[in-house]
């Protein structure tokens, strides 16, 4: 088959499929914690990138030290960085509520500064390998094409994570306590919850996503300082596409736009990097709130 | 509402505050005047491209409100494209800076009408995702020559009279490219558009009400800032007589936040007083490589959290003038 010029291969199409829903699930898992903390908090974490490459390390960590391997790593790195994103909400984000949320975002945006420089002063640039748990080595035959283990368990994975998160949020009795408060904080702190800890551990869970996401693609990408910084803009273009703040929104357009991606590749090489942003850029023209958001 | 970025009460050129700037500008030229002497001169002149580069995004974030994170776009396209003119097409240097000023005030309106329909942090993440368009576009474009850039880049002659790879006449050259911008940004804030932009920052609702199309003096403001970043870009890259993907990038477009975040946002001189800080910083401390960022991220944090005016916006403060 040709298309524009370029001769295509069924196997290199199928690839570059199953390439864009891997991207598409580490986009939609990062999408869609940054749509959960902006919900809540009315920000933009920019350490986003920098908290899903720490989510690697911490994986990464768990086994050269404590040698405790994938499986603990996938509970305890989003723990630990979840932890570790609360505390940052409570020792500094919360001192900035009440004044323009670019403060916010000019913050987390020198916190990523901070956590990349330390990580990449220790460890460089390059990637150190992770293995893949040997339960999920090698690779199923499809007919058409080999499946690597791994990479089926990347976006069934992620797909869970997302459909739970989605779950929680909007058919639970913590969801609705959570979607009341977005709504009106006050009111919510009148019935006698305690809306600043739900703050906190929203924004504990939005990061907690993005580690988790982090351990997802240790294996994939190897563990580096920078690939927090490859993928952060290209999440923001995600969530711009799908519409601030809508969490279904968020995890459609992530898988979407990984497949659009990764089908770029095949077709058009050259446009591969560019080609979500463009897509921003039509979606912004057509519809500036998002496909799935509200206009303000 | 949420307090504005810029808390200083509204730029008035009368009185006090007339002598406090005149006072201010004479320091600031003088400094120019003397500084190829005291420090390396590439040093200076990186700085005040830097500066007016500060001074370009100041004029978005400071006057409209509108933080712009993807400014490295603008740097960085007019520094490719000055840079091919004066190689390539041979074209003189003056030409060239205006070519390279030309294109970004192009992409500055085309981004610009698409990003402006959203504000606050929806705009910023805009802003991001275009950038990091234009860099992949400079990554595969041949002209940019990816990773090597374009290198070599003749000084020439401006206008066909000063030789500009004579140090000292490039050297007065960058100084008069740099006072011409940072006067122009001056004027423009304080004339009937800036007033009207000011207004837009501190209530845009009220100025729609009164009849003002808000939507196309914020697309007026950001396109004169990309123009004014290109200059500074296009003018770095006769100066470095290179362009290369470091302009272009996002680290980029964080350092330029930085250094009017520093200097203090909303000031006419606060972004001057930050790039030279933020450049001296990357020069004198190379040395300890990464920790470079580090760095820059701990003052980041601890601007926002305890010292939002910047250093300038602080001392105009205690002073009580508007610098």
């Amino acid at each position: 088959m040709t298309l524009f010029g370029h001769f295509i291969s069924w196997p290199a199409l199928y690839g570059q499929l199953l390439i864009g829903l891997i991207n598409g699930s580490f986009y939609a898992l990062l999408s869609l914690g940054l749509a959960v903390i902006f919900g809540m908090l009315q920000i933009v974490n920019f350490a986003h990138g920098a908290f899903y490459m720490m989510g690697a390390f911490a994986a990464y960590f768990l086994l050269a030290l404590t040698g405790l391997d994938y499986w603990w790593a996938l509970i305890l790195s989003p723990l630990i960085v979840g932890a570790l994103g609360a505390v940052v909400e409570r020792l500094f984000l919360k001192r900035l509520a009440g004044f323009d949320p670019l403060y916010s975002l000019l913050l987390t945006f020198g916190l990523a500064l901070v956590f990349r420089g330390l990580f990449q002063n220790y460890f460089g640039a390059s990637g150190i390998p992770y293995a893949i748990p040997k339960q999920l080595t090698g690779a199923w035959n499809l007919g058409f094409m080999f499946l690597p283990v791994y990479r089926g368990w990347v976006i069934v994975a992620s797909l869970a994570v997302c459909f739970g998160t989605w779950l929680v949020i909007e058919k639970t009795k913590l969801g609705a306590y959570l979607r009341a408060a977005t709504e009106n904080p006050t009111m919510v702190r009148a019935f006698g919850i305690n809306v600043p800890r739900m703050v906190t551990l929203t924004y504990g869970f939005g990061v907690a996503l993005a580690a988790f996401a982090g351990v997802l693609a240790a294996p994939i990408t190897q563990v580096r300082p920078g690939m927090g910084v490859d993928v952060i803009a290209v999440v923001f273009a995600v969530v711009v596409i799908g519409g601030m703040g809508s969490i279904l929104g968020s995890i459609v357009t992530g898988f979407t736009l990984g497949v659009v991606e990764g089908l770029t590749k095949v077709f058009y090489p050259e446009a591969s990097n560019t080609v979500v942003f463009f897509i921003m850029a039509i979606v912004l023209l057509v519809r500036p709130a998002g496909l799935f958001g509200r206009a303000q | 509402m949420t307090t504005s970025v810029q808390a200083g009460p509204a730029v008035d050129l009368t009185g006090r505050n007339r002598r406090a700037n005149l006072i201010a500008f004479a320091a600031m030229v003088a400094l120019i005047a003397i500084a190829p002497f005291a420090a390396y001169p590439f040093f200076v002149m990186q700085a005040l491209c830097f500066a007016l580069f500060a001074c370009a995004f100041n004029l978005l974030i400071g006057y409209v409100n509108l933080l712009s994170l993807g400014h490295a776009m603008f740097l960085g396209l007019a520094s490719y494209v000055c840079a091919h003119a004066a190689k390539v097409w041979g074209l003189e240097p003056v030409s060239a800076i205006v070519l390279g000023t030309l294109a970004s005030a192009v992409l500055g309106l085309v981004t610009g009408a698409l990003a402006i329909r959203s504000s606050g942090i929806y705009f910023a993440m805009i802003t991001v995702a275009f950038s990091q368009m234009i860099f992949f576009v400079c990554v595969e474009a041949p002209f940019t020559h990816g990773e090597d850039g374009i290198q070599a880049v003749p000084q020439g002659r401006a206008l066909g009279l000063f030789d500009l790879s004579n140090p000292w006449i490039l050297y007065v050259f960058v100084a008069v490219v740099f006072l011409f911008g940072f006067l122009a940004i001056q004027r423009i804030v304080n004339s009937p558009f800036g007033e009207i932009l000011k207004a837009i920052r501190e209530n845009e609702p009220r100025v729609i009400s009164l009849g003002y199309r808000a939507t196309l003096y914020k697309l007026a403001a950001f396109t004169l800032s990309a123009a004014f970043a290109g200059l500074a870009g296009a003018t770095k890259a006769i100066v470095a007589q290179n362009a290369s993907l470091t302009d272009v990038a996002f680290a980029m477009s964080g350092e330029v936040v930085l250094m009017t975040l520093l200097g203090g946002m909303g000031t006419f001189y606060g972004p001057v007083v930050g790039a030279v800080i933020v450049v001296a910083m990357q020069n004198y401390l190379a040395q300890f490589g990464e920790w470079v960022t580090v760095i820059q991220g701990v003052v980041f944090v601890v601007c926002v959290l305890a010292f939002r005016r910047g250093i300038v916006g602080e001392l105009a403060a205690r002073a009580r003038v508007s610098l």
